[in-house]
């Protein structure tokens, strides 16, 4: 069975359960802080569109530019790590750890650091959060290599250099690609989070927070479903990077790296 | 089964617990503090600038922007308040309020998640219907929206714990539902006709084989919804009205920042310490119950699988 | 003269018919006659495709048969495999990782709720019979292949079943190994006295183990020819250099050959394996 004939029958089911959640919300009159209507939701989309589109696009600024700069230091720290074994015993613990703490917590010292009014604050935010995932899938990527392609090399007297740009970097990319895939997605999240910390009012998170705090839900939902639609965006750009980078691979693989 | 691949090159992660691995970690903490006290010196020596240029350097190497390592140990042995409890316990508490939060949505949202799993692997009818819609709940950022997910239960009633508490359930479901399910299936082909040819019956299938082969799945997903849920529930106390919780201290001790940044430096230790103290519980429980040969097989089978969690 | 009913396995007309998808259907066994006698050590052998796997499971109740009827010790398959009446060893030790040997030859006995005594009881006199004691409380991960291999072979033999399937229990060990395993095979058969089939691949191995040899073709497949191996029952590394060793192994390779000739030997992959 494909995928597209397995997730098939839920798409069609999805009009019908708009429809009835709809249905049921009027009939039973349940108020709009309980379950919005949908309707409520797309009017309310329609009437504020300026707002969340200039919300949407400051948040999104912000992911982008943290998710740059998290990308980029992550990438230079692997492969430090792979070229220096104390950097990388100095890194692996440091990595452990913060994949257990919660990240978005050094938002308020980012405030302080970055003044909390520019976009950059949110932005270092957004790159601390990314560089962990980042960087640990790419050490692991440039490390565990096929050992029959290093042995060849070897064989062929290969340069350091000409190993690292001819086996490790290729046979990272997957390793890469699903780490940039999962923090696209961190990136968007860390941003609206950091912006629950304090600063500019016109982005997504504080017209979010604003609207709940006077029970406007259908207005706050407006403003995830922009979110969501963002968070997606951002996926297809990456997968769409991917299949440009690595055609060999996309096409067989299924299974692979997640 | 019984074959153990080995991942084929260098030893990423040190062997845990052993001296090198203590060693490494006392190491880089060494470093850290080195590295954050000379930053301040030469940033200090530079006059504040970036070199050669007029523009300031960020973060700025003065003392309220970065306080001294030694000055934010001893900020948590100072009252917190005037003649009140000192710091740490005040944090301490605040620690406690918020695990207990996530500690609750990630019992609840784990078994549920257990549930739905093996509810999935024993109908396929089950699966079909309700697995793209449990894929699809993910759709839903609820991290990001976790401040609104708290007013909402206001609104609605609930107490403040039961909303974070559902925020850190919802989070932990997914990874737990989809692992246990991989898990569940997990058992090589040969296991079942086994299982089948000593005509054991399901229950004794499930719980024989299928749910000790899916363990290592599952503590990977616990892991990733630990952390998680502290998240979560940190960011699910930053809206106003609430009462307690690091998420409230980090919200206040922000704004005391200009008059004592130590106590904002605190709180953030507080929250690291909070996200790792329940990690660490969720893997002691793991090597316990983990046969250490399965849990490498699986990590060296879905490598990445570690990292791919919702972190934020 | 052993018949089908009388026989510990005995099969009449026996067929399989797998139906895949759309209009695919394999024909994996036609019209299958045969009886093994208690106590008799039957080889199955025939090139990839042939159905020898699935003649197997059939027995073991693994999966059902489409046609024809299949007695196992007096019973039906499935009751058969519902009073425990066999003990199945895979080409993969298949060896849960997170028991102990011990309790991995525990595991059969756990699943009838026998007593905790009785099954270590049980436990320590398989793990002697495959001599493994001293390994009881070893990690399967820390044993070698072979090893692994009779752990495995001890627990099939847990229940002590009257009959043992085999299904390429040796295709993944080395050929060293693989002799010995022979050997300890032929050891325990001769000293417990069940009923063995086994399906192989290798032509020395069916020969030197078995007291018949079954040839089978694929496409559909079909028992071919019945061997008379006739070389006793005590054999050791002498029988390997025996004159009637090489007589079996050249009649059961002209049978093989034979039949590939007739059906044209584009090799099938198996239908299960």
């Amino acid at each position: 069975m494909t995928g597209w004939r397995r997730y098939l029958p839920p798409l069609l089911a999805f009009p019908a359960v708009i429809a009835l959640w709809e249905v049921l919300v009027r009939a039973f009159g349940v108020e709009s802080f309980v379950l919005a209507r949908p309707s409520a939701i797309v009017s309310s989309f329609v009437a504020n569109w300026r707002v969340i589109r200039s919300a949407g696009a400051a948040t999104l600024i912000e992911a982008v530019g943290g998710l740059a700069v998290g990308v980029v230091l992550g990438v230079a720290a692997a492969l430090a790590a792979s070229r220096w074994a104390g950097v990388r015993r100095g890194l692996v613990p440091i990595a452990t750890a913060a994949s257990a703490m919660p990240i978005v917590a050094v938002a308020p010292i980012m405030n302080q650091w970055f003044t909390i009014t520019s976009p950059v604050s949110k932005m270092m935010v957004v790159a601390v959060i990314v560089f962990f995932p980042v960087m640990i899938n790419t050490v692991r990527g440039l490390s565990e290599v096929d050992p029959g392609q290093l042995e060849l090399m070897q064989s062929l007297a290969s340069p350091p250099r000409r190993i690292l740009t001819g086996v490790r970097i290729p046979s990272a990319m997957p390793y890469f690609f699903s780490a940039l895939k999962v923090a696209s997605a961190l990136a968007l999240i860390g941003a609206i989070v950091a912006e629950y910390f304090g600063g500019p009012q016109d982005v997504l998170g504080q017209y979010i927070i604003n609207r709940a705090n006077l029970f406007a839900f259908p207005d706050a939902w407006a403003a995830i479903l922009v979110a969501s639609f963002i968070g997606i965006g951002l996926y297809l750009v990456v997968s769409a990077i991917e299949r440009l980078v690595m055609p060999w691979h996309v096409s067989m693989r299924t299974g692979g790296p997640p | 089964m019984a074959t153990t691949p080995r991942p084929s090159t260098q030893r990423l992660w040190p062997r845990r617990g052993s001296l090198g691995g203590v060693a490494a970690v006392v190491g880089t903490l060494v470093i850290l503090v080195v590295l954050w006290e000379g930053y301040k010196v030469l940033g200090k020596a530079a006059g504040g600038l970036v070199p050669f240029t007029e523009m300031r350097l960020r973060p700025p190497p003065d003392d309220r922007s970065m306080p001294h390592v030694w000055d934010i140990v001893s900020a948590m042995f100072e009252p917190a308040r005037r003649r009140g409890e000192p710091l740490f316990t005040v944090l301490g508490s605040a620690a406690l309020f918020t695990l207990r939060e996530a500690f609750a949505g990630f019992v609840v949202g784990g078994l549920g998640g257990f549930g739905l799993g093996v509810w999935f692997v024993r109908s396929r009818l089950a699966e079909r219907a309700l697995l793209p819609y449990v894929v699809a709940s993910q759709t839903v950022p609820i991290l990001a929206i976790a401040p609104m997910v708290v007013i909402w239960g206001g609104r609605a009633g609930l107490p403040q714990w039961t909303a974070v508490a559902i925020i850190a359930a919802y989070l932990t479901f997914y990874p737990v539902t989809i692992n246990t399910l991989r898990g569940l299936r997990s058992p090589a082909a040969t296991a079942t006709e086994l299982m089948r040819s000593y005509a054991a019956t399901d229950r004794q299938r499930l719980w024989k084989l299928q749910v000790p082969a899916a363990l290592p799945y599952i503590f990977t997903a616990l892991k990733i919804s630990a952390a998680a849920s502290v998240v979560g529930a940190i960011v699910g106390e930053l809206p106003t009205g609430a009462s307690d919780g690091l998420g409230r201290a980090l919200l206040s001790y922000s704004q005391q920042f200009t008059a004592a940044p130590e106590r904002l430096y605190a709180t953030v230790v507080f929250c690291g310490l909070a996200g790792i103290t329940f990690v660490a519980a969720v893997s002691l429980l793991e090597r316990r119950l983990v046969n250490p040969g399965a849990r490498q097989r699986i990590e060296a089978e879905a490598p990445g699988l570690m990292v791919a969690g919702a972190q934020a | 003269m052993t018949t089908a009913t009388t026989a510990a396995v005995g099969a009449v007309g026996l067929g399989k018919v797998f139906e895949g998808t759309g209009r695919q259907r394999i024909e994996a066994l036609q019209d299958i006659d045969l009886a093994i006698a208690p106590g008799e050590f039957v080889s199955l052998i025939g090139p990839s495709g042939c159905g020898k796997s699935t003649l197997l499971r059939l027995i073991g109740d693994l999966i059902t048969p489409s046609s024809g009827s299949l007695v196992v010790n007096g019973k039906t398959p499935h009751q058969a495999r519902l009073d425990r009446d066999y003990g199945m060893v895979f080409q993969q030790a298949t060896l849960l990782e997170w028991r102990s040997v011990r309790r991995n030859v525990e595991l059969p006995l756990e699943l009838i709720e026998l007593s905790k005594a009785e099954r270590a009881a049980r436990a320590e006199a398989m793990l002697d019979l495959v001599d493994l004691a001293e390994f009881a409380d070893h990690q399967p991960w820390q044993l070698s292949g072979g090893m692994q291999q009779r752990v495995a072979i001890a627990r099939a033999l847990a229940f002590d079943p009257a009959l043992l399937l085999m299904d390429e229990p040796f295709g993944a060990l080395d050929e060293m190994t693989r002799e010995r395993m022979q050997q300890e095979v032929l050891r325990i058969w001769s000293r417990t006295g069940k009923t063995v089939v086994f399906v192989t691949h290798s032509i020395p191995e069916a020969v030197f183990l078995s007291s018949r040899v079954m040839v089978m073709s694929a496409r559909p497949g079909r028992i071919s020819q019945v061997i008379e191996v006739g070389l006793g029952a005590r054999r050791d590394d002498d029988t390997r250099e025996d004159q009637r060793f090489y007589e079996a192994i050249t009649e059961v390779r002209e049978a093989l050959r034979h039949r590939q000739g007739a059906v044209g030997g584009e090799p099938v992959r198996e239908a299960t394996s």
